[in-house]
């Protein structure tokens, strides 16, 4: 069993990062969902598939062959974490396509690096600058 | 005793909920939250003078003794890295005081604040690996939400470069715990670090933990894995801005600090990496920030240089190049928030960020500019400001151990450190501003960010003044680190004493 879910962990490792590489922000982060759950999966697989039953000790019975729990509770943990901050991480994107049209890195990357805006974005405005809205959807059109 | 232990993560986890459930209420949300900051830094200033007193709490979570439970252990490092977490996110909350913008991402701000400092304080506080990544994602959710606040264009531009690359930091420390799981049978550090030091770790094991060092590199922004940290934090609202100079690279630095020096007390193969990669950050990030000309980004790439200071004390190992990381480690996270925090106000003076369009705060507030000239000085190092104690340390200790290279690289970017600050001093604050006297707004908006500031620049003039105690606080945290016999007794003896 550990040999197959190495295998499949690996697999979908490999296609996380091709994803991660990706220019498109939608695939780079899809990437990171799924090496997410390449890396979940090693997790689990790192606690062996010894054990047949849950390990569930009550007052009258104790499991004859149980699988290891701890795992398991690592990777529940993990999984319901990593399920929060891919969401955070799609509303993310949603904002920035709906502020500015484009996601590609490299436009992402662009528009960090544009020098700082005059005092109004130091604040906390959250205003839009229409002008750069509107050039940004003409680029999409192109 | 336990209560006091957990006290650091609970604090703020009340105060966030607190803060939330009064959400209607903004100015009952800025009073909880600075009630909330000031009980952490005195529940930080009480651990440190238990762990002066040579007291180390150690506390077992959940009912499970360890190594199978959740160790909590407060030695020094811990308790004087809580602490200062507490005076930062204070200072921070001081800071959010001021009123700009929407009130509501305002109120927001405040929230989140406590997310962070949940976080980073049980990252300081927790004795297990695992808990360790808990801790990691818990800090990781609130600084999302903080350096995505007020949103914008250019902001949420920087917030998807951090969250990614964050992420996958995180993931490659998710892979490194189960893997240190599965090679060493334990994910407790004392237990960890006893079958490292025994010499019974199998190659897997070795291997695990240079990956989950490579993760804690990429949170502390280390050569050649830093790019995210100039590409993110100018993009945030200044207090946020300052919270994450100040505390976030500063978690995977004492993450590494703690794992390097429980597995691998002496120098071997991964100090002499460590050695270079550390002199190569100081000089990359020294370097990046010249050719900056916005004060937050000159900052930003100034913490990945200085950063680097506090790893060249970590490779080398010895005593004295460990309490010189601990005291620069203290030094640097006052000096930097204070720097972004200043860089705020003079920017909201000036009416903007870059360098030239400031100007003419020299003639117009002359108290800003001292107030800079104390963490900027300090930051290169000029005596007798605290920065000045801290590169010494480092510098002894490297010339003790014949690595005059590494020392000197040190200087060298201390130098170069100072023709940076030297640039922000010219352009801000003696250059007349380019549009004349008038464009510097002058009001009674900051005096709480005026507080904040004053504040962190006497506690950086106390630790010049004060170096003896601070240092011998920080020998006594580097001798604890080099003989964690808490750690080890936290498995032996459970429940704590």
């Amino acid at each position: 069993m550990e040999w197959l879910a190495a295998l499949t962990a690996g697999g979908l490792a490999g296609i996380g990062m091709w994803l991660l590489l990706d220019r498109n922000l939608i695939r780079v982060v899809l990437g990171v969902a799924i090496l997410g759950n390449a890396i979940n999966l090693g997790v689990l697989a790192s606690g062996r598939f010894a054990g047949s039953e849950a390990a569930f000790v009550t007052a009258t019975t104790v499991p004859s062959d149980p699988a290891n729990a701890l795992p398991q509770a690592l990777v529940l943990t993990a999984i319901v974490i990593g399920f929060g901050l891919f969401a955070f991480a799609l509303a993310v994107l949603k904002s920035v396509r709906e502020s500015h049209g484009v996601t590609t890195t490299d436009r992402v990357t662009e528009i960090t690096e544009e020098p700082a805006p005059d005092i109004e974005e130091v604040g906390l405005q959250i205003h839009q600058d229409d002008a750069d809205h509107h050039h940004d959807a003409e680029e999409v059109r192109q | 005793m336990k209560a006091l232990a957990v006290a650091p993560v609970f604090i703020p986890l009340i105060t966030l909920l607190i803060g939330i459930m009064l959400r209607p209420y903004h100015q009952q949300v800025k009073v909880v939250s600075l009630v909330g900051a000031a009980l952490l830094t005195l529940v930080g200033i009480r651990l440190v003078a238990l762990a002066n007193a040579d007291v180390v709490l150690a506390v077992q979570l959940g009912g499970w003794e360890a190594p199978y439970g959740i160790t909590v252990i407060i030695d020094r490092l811990s308790a004087a890295m809580v602490a200062i977490t507490g005076i930062i996110g204070l200072a921070a909350a001081l800071y959010g005081l001021v009123r700009e913008g929407n009130p509501d991402v305002l109120r927001n701000f405040h929230i989140f604040l406590h997310g962070l400092l949940a976080g980073v304080c049980g990252a300081f506080i927790t004795g297990d690996v695992f808990n360790l990544y808990v801790w990691f994602e818990v800090l990781l959710i609130g600084s999302f939400a903080l350096i995505a606040l007020g949103g914008g264009r250019r902001r949420l531009s920087g917030t998807m470069t951090y969250v990614v690359l964050n992420l996958l930091a995180t993931l490659v420390f998710l892979l490194s715990a189960g893997l240190i799981y599965s090679s060493t049978g334990t994910l407790n550090m004392g237990e960890l670090g006893l079958i490292f030091r025994a010499g019974e770790a199998p190659p897997a094991a070795t291997l695990a933990v240079v990956m989950m060092l490579v993760s804690f590199a990429i949170k502390a922004a280390l050569f050649p894995v830093f790019g995210w940290l100039p590409a993110s934090y100018h993009v945030a609202w200044t207090p946020v801005s300052a919270l994450f100079a100040g505390l976030l690279t500063k978690v995977g630095v004492y993450a590494m600090i703690r794992i390097v020096t429980l597995v691998w007390p002496e120098y071997g193969q991964a100090h002499e990496v460590l050695l270079w990669v550390a002199c190569a950050t100081m000089l990359v990030g020294v370097l990046g920030a010249a050719a900056q000309n916005e004060v937050r980004r000159i900052l930003s790439f100034h913490i990945v240089s200085q950063v680097g200071y506090m790893i060249l004390g970590l490779a080398l190992a010895s005593p004295l190049a460990i309490a010189g990381a601990v005291f620069y480690l203290i030094h640097h996270i006052v000096v930097k928030a204070n720097l972004f925090f200043i860089g705020g106000i003079a920017a909201r003076m000036t009416g903007s960020e870059r360098l030239a369009a400031m100007g003419g705060l020299y003639a117009k507030a002359p108290w800003l500019a001292i107030l800079f000239a104390i963490p900027a000085l300090s930051l290169a190092g000029i005596p007798p400001l605290s920065g000045f104690w801290a590169k010494f340390v480092l510098v002894k200790a490297s010339l003790a151990d014949g690595f005059w290279w590494a020392a000197g690289v040190a200087l060298l970017t201390g130098i170069f450190t100072l023709l940076s600050m030297s640039k922000i001093w010219n352009e801000t604050f003696l250059k007349a501003h380019p549009q004349g006297e008038k464009a510097i707004r002058i009001d009674d908006e900051m005096r709480w960010g005026w507080w904040a500031i004053s504040g962190l620049a006497a506690m950086t003039v106390l630790i010049g003044i004060g170096a003896g105690p601070v240092m011998e606080y920080a020998i006594a945290a580097a001798g604890q680190l080099a003989d964690p016999v808490v750690y080890f007794q936290a498995i032996t003896h459970p429940g704590g004493r």
